[in-house]
This record gives C-alpha cells, structure tokens and sequence, in this order.
C-alpha cells in the first residue's frame, strides 16, 4: 500500500508542488490584510472555495443517462456549488459596495473643507 | 492509445496531459490556458480582497475567472476525448444555485452576514462530499465496459497501477472533510441565528476523538482493501473485480456517516465569542476538500482555488484566536459557552440612568467614545449611531468608535456594520488607541456590547475569557451601558463593569434609545 501511495505522490508531483506553493501564497497574502477587511476576506475565500463547482459540472457531465444515482447526487452537487459560488461572491460584493461608498466620502469631504 | 503517444509525442508533463488530450482529436484546447488564468484572478483577487481600496475589484476580479473557469469547464472539457453531456442537468442546476444564491444574498439582513457566510461555506462542503459519493461508485462500479477495468487499463498504460488506491484516499479525504465542514457550518448557522443552543455532555473530547479515530481507520482499511484487490488481479491479467464489494461499500458510507456524527460534535459544545473561529476553520476545511477535487480530476484551478482558501482561512483562523489571546487548540477543546461560567458571585447594585440625564451627559461632553458590539447590529441601529454622532460633533463633542477585533459574531464585524452607515474609517479606532484613549474621555458609550469589555478577563483568573484582551472602558470618567436587559452576553459571563460605580445602565432596544437620545440632545 505504501509503494503504491508513493508512486500516487510521483505521479502527481506537479499538482503536489502547486499545493505546497499556494499554501505560502496563500499565508503570504492573508498575513498583510488589515483587521477592517477580515470578514468581507473570510466571504471572498469561501467564494473561491466554491470552485469545487467544476468538480460537480464534471460529475454532472460525464454521469451515464442511466445511472440515476449519479445523476440525482451531480445535480444536488451543481445546485451547491453554485449557490456556494454566486451567493459568496454577491454576499461579499454587498460587503464591499459599503467600503467604497464610504472610503469616496473622506475624500469628497476633505475636498469640500479645503474648498471652504 | 492516445494516452501514451500524447506522452511519447510531446514532451507534456504526466499531471495535466489529461487537460490536453484532445490534441490528438486535432482540436486546440483553450482549457488549460483558462485554468491558468482563473488560478491566477484568484490570486490576484485575494491580494486586492487584502487593501480598502482594491477591495471591491478584486472580488470582482476573482468572480470574472471563476465565470471563465466554469464556462470553460462546461464547453471544453474532454475525458479522453469525450465532452460532457447532460447539459440540460448542468444548466438547470447552475440556474436554480445561481438564482437562489443571488435572492439569498440580496436579501439578506448585515446582522445575518455572518449566518450566510456559514451556510454557503456547507453548500460548498456538501458539494464536494458530493462529488466524492459519485466518484466512489464510478470506481467500484463494474459495468460490462468501462468502470473498475477501463480505470484499470488507464493504469497500466498511463499512470501504473497506484492510481487506484490513490483515487481512493483522495476521494475519503474530500469525503471527511466536505462532510465535516458541512455538518459543522449547519450547527454554526444554526447557532448563530439561535435555533440551536450549546450542547456538551461530560467525556465529549473522548467521544469527538473516538468518532474521528474510528473514521480514519475506516477510511485506511478501505485504501488497503482496494490496494490489495487490485495488485494480485493485475499479474493475474485484466480480471478484476472487487469481491469485497459489500463491505467496501458498507465502509464508505459508514465514513460518510461518523463524518456528520463528527462534524455536529465538533461544533456543538463551541460556543459565545469563538463562533466567528470556527466558521474560518470550517471555511479552511472547504477549501482543502475542494482542492482534493483538484487531485481528483487533475485540475490545477481546483487545486489552487482550494488550497489557497486552506491556508487562508487557516491563518486567518490563527489572527482572531491571537485577537482574543488564546491559542486554536484552547478554543476547539476549552468549550468556551458549554463549560462552566464562572462563579455566580454576588454582584452589588446596578445604577440605571434615564435617557434625558444620558443626552446631558453625551452634549457636555468634551470627548465621547463609543463602543459598538453585536446588541447595535441586532438592533439595526447603525445609522441612528452614525446621526447621534454627528449631531455631537457638530456641538463640539469629539466622538470617536472603540473596535474591539471581535466585537459582534465575525472579526470586522462593526467595521462593515458602521460602513454602511457611512461612518468615516477615521473615526473607528482599534483596541490598542482607544485603550491609550479612555483615561482622557469624559463618557464611553458602550451600545451592546459586553464580553469585550468585562474586566473580568483582566482580573478574574477563574473567568473563561481570562486573559483576553479587552476594551478598558472602565478607565473613562463615566461609562453609559446601553443593553436589553441585565441578561448575560453570548459567553454566558456576568460582567463586573455594570456594577462599578462610575457605570449607568441605560435599558432598551439600541435603535430606539438612539432615536430618544438624539431628539433630547436636540433639545438640550
């Protein structure tokens, strides 16, 4: 079981190297994110998350017309993912349209005082 | 097989070849480069997610290559050369998710954010427990062509005969961890908007441990079992088929079972103000299980999509458990709401103050600070917060926002909350400022918030948030405690501050005593 393990790992190398790569990526990038940011960033990161959607579509996809059991479980799958993915990305855009409306108004404000 | 000249042929590397098999149909395949490009918005995307301004784009940014990621998925995708099918499932399952996603999103209230986030986090874990499921009787199932024997001979000609039981352990990973994370974000979504109360029971570690124990031995006797079904009957020619059926099928569902056992155990006796850490680390949990899907399919944009929300959300995990100074492990053990609460001692007498005496205090003011907690974004009082505010400043009064990192149910919670009702980011200050602050401020303002500033996490070795730090309000000339009622906060802990003498208690719906407070300073 253990030579097979270890020539599962060979074989998939490269996808084992992008793991380890994008798990620094990953902690570099959250490390420099300002308290203000962390819930609309949790919302962003379960949005992305949703990509496992492909996963479904795949399932979806490739399930033989007769095997009800995969066809019903691809469906539920895709209806999750995609719930995962749309609601997470509208949910955070919701999140930041408050930050932007907000970061315009000292901007517009300063100006107005220094008009005066 | 087009497999093996592909690889003879060209000199492409073993983990993405299944991406452009269909070079050998002829046909360009654009697939691999979209998934290059959707790996890359999401990079992007967190990186801008991570600064104010670029906030917004970035989102956006990542929501445009998922939109390509899928499109490309749905249109390109070749499985030896076959596209997909079932359209009509395909799509109508991406209307109603997608429909529903969009109302749900909408409609839904800022205080119930944090509700939302948990449950679109289960979606997605449910998904990829999904998959897994399928995938799982793909690979047993022995259809006359096709199935166990075609996967079989794409070993040996492609990839060697590991690639079994490898399969195998990556789709009990997604399994496990789709499922807890499903199971764990219902109870959090449950807990938060109330409908489940904080459960434990005496030994309930032991039990948690015992149920994982007995699901990872599972899920490796299901990997041996496999391994060892395989091996013999490949020397022995392509007559393979998996006598144990029965009860490896038996096993993947008991897996799927102790998992859900698992992930309402796991969550279950968390409670109060370690609920926001928990769905982090179950949004972490997705991750990785989507990223097993990567492995699954060998596709790269799943991989890192997953992997870069797995070690996201893990360290975003760690920065709020440092917020409230306690490590991970203390939280996922030290049940916080479930165990004991402290001793019940016997508390002195609170002092109430009337709405008119309040304006008084907060127009004669020279400095006011006031302190935001989850009682202000129940009470959908942000914009009546945002008005008395400036009402004060324009009499002269300096007001200023106190914010704790983990006011409310998430982390940036308040600041989202004061956001949107315009408050300029200037005036929101973090703990350590405003803890310099309050010894020179003449009134704190606390509007329904109370664990973050229990001195008790100071003072009270025996207090379940000992050593957390916290907004020291109690250092102000005067401190005004807008709350409901006298009920203990979320952790369930009696706060000392409330009976100090230099605190006034001023009862009743956030929204409401704002509104009151604003017409009498109006007329002050």
């Amino acid at each position: 079981m253990i030579a097979s393990l270890l020539s599962f790992i060979q074989q998939h190398l490269e996808l084992i190297y992008i793991v380890i790569l994008s798990v620094f990526l990953g902690i570099e990038v959250i490390s420099r994110v300002p308290s203000v940011l962390h819930t609309p960033l949790m919302s962003g990161a379960n949005a992305i998350h949703g990509v496992v959607i492909i996963g479904a579509i795949i399932v979806m996809g490739e399930a033989p017309a007769d095997n009800y059991l995969a066809l019903v479980l691809g469906f539920l799958a895709v209806i999750l993912g995609t719930l995962n993915v749309v609601g997470g990305f509208v949910v955070t855009d919701r999140m930041l349209e408050m930050f932007k409306s907000k970061s315009q108004n000292p901007n517009s404000k300063s100006q107005t005082a220094k008009s005066k | 097989m087009t497999g093996t000249c592909m690889n003879s042929c060209f000199p492409i590397p073993l983990g993405i070849d299944s991406l452009l098999w269909n070079l050998g149909s002829g046909i360009w395949n654009f697939l691999p480069i979209i998934y290059l490009v959707g790996s890359v918005t999401f990079i992007i995307g967190l990186k801008m997610l991570s600064h104010p301004a670029t906030a917004r784009k970035g989102n956006l940014i990542a929501a445009g290559g998922m939109t390509l990621a899928i499109l490309g998925t749905i249109f390109l995708y070749r499985h030896n050369g076959e596209r997909l099918h079932n359209y009509g499932w395909i799509f109508a399952g991406l209307l109603i998710g997608g429909v529903i996603g969009v109302l749900a999103a909408r409609k839904v209230k800022m205080t119930a954010m944090p509700e939302m986030v948990s449950l679109f986090n289960g979606m997605g874990g449910a998904c990829a427990a999904l998959i897994s499921v399928v995938e799982f009787n793909h690979m047993i199932s022995v259809p006359p062509e096709g199935g166990i024997i075609s996967t079989v001979i794409k070993a040996i000609t492609d990839t060697g005969p590991a690639s079994l039981s490898g399969r195998t352990l990556i789709i009990l990973l997604g399994l496990i961890i789709g499922t807890v994370s499903f199971a764990g974000s219902m109870i959090a979504w449950g807990k938060l908007n109330g409908r489940i109360r904080d459960f434990a029971f005496r030994g309930q570690h032991i039990v948690n441990l015992l149920v994982l124990g007995v699901s990872v031995v599972a899920a490796a006797y299901l990997v041996a079992a496999i391994d060892n079904h395989v091996q013999p009957e490949l020397s022995a020619g392509l007559e393979l088929r998996l006598q144990a059926d029965g009860i490896v099928r038996w096993l993947f569902y008991l897996v799927l079972l102790l998992s859900v056992v698992y992930g309402v155990l796991f969550v279950m006796p968390i409670g109060g103000a370690d609920m926001p850490v928990v769905i982090s680390l179950l949004n972490s949990f997705t991750g990785v299980a989507a990223a097993c899907g990567g492995f699954l399919y060998n596709n790269p944009v799943m991989l890192t999509g997953g992997i870069l929300v797995g070690s996201a959300g893990t360290i975003l995990t760690i920065l709020m458990c440092r917020a409230m100074n306690r490590s991970l492990k203390n939280v996922l053990i030290g049940s916080f709401g479930g165990a004991k609460t402290g001793v019940a001692k016997e508390q002195g007498q609170y002092k109430a103050i009337s709405v008119p005496d309040a304006a008084v205090v907060l127009a004669y003011a020279q400095k006011v600070i006031i302190v935001p907690g989850y009682g202000l974004a129940v009470a959908q009082a942000q914009h009546a917060c945002h008005e008395l505010e400036k009402l004060l400043e324009d009499r002269g009064v300096s007001v200023q926002y106190a914010i704790h990192p983990v006011a409310g149910r998430m982390p940036g919670h308040m600041n989202v909350l004061l956001a949107e009702a315009d408050v300029p980011y200037e005036k929101l200050q973090e703990m350590e400022q405003a803890n310099e602050a309050f010894p020179s401020t003449d009134a704190v303002l606390v509007l329904g918030a109370n664990d973050v500033v229990n001195p008790a996490a100071k003072n009270d070795p025996d207090s379940p948030i000992y050593g957390m730090p916290i907004l020291e309000v109690e250092h102000a000339k005067m401190v005004i405690v807008n709350k409901r009622s006298m009920k203990p906060g979320y952790a369930g802990i009696e706060n000392d501050l409330f009976f100090r003498p230099k605190t006034s208690m001023l009862f009743g719906d956030a929204r409401q005593v704002l509104q009151q407070l604003i017409t009498e300073i109006k007329q002050v």
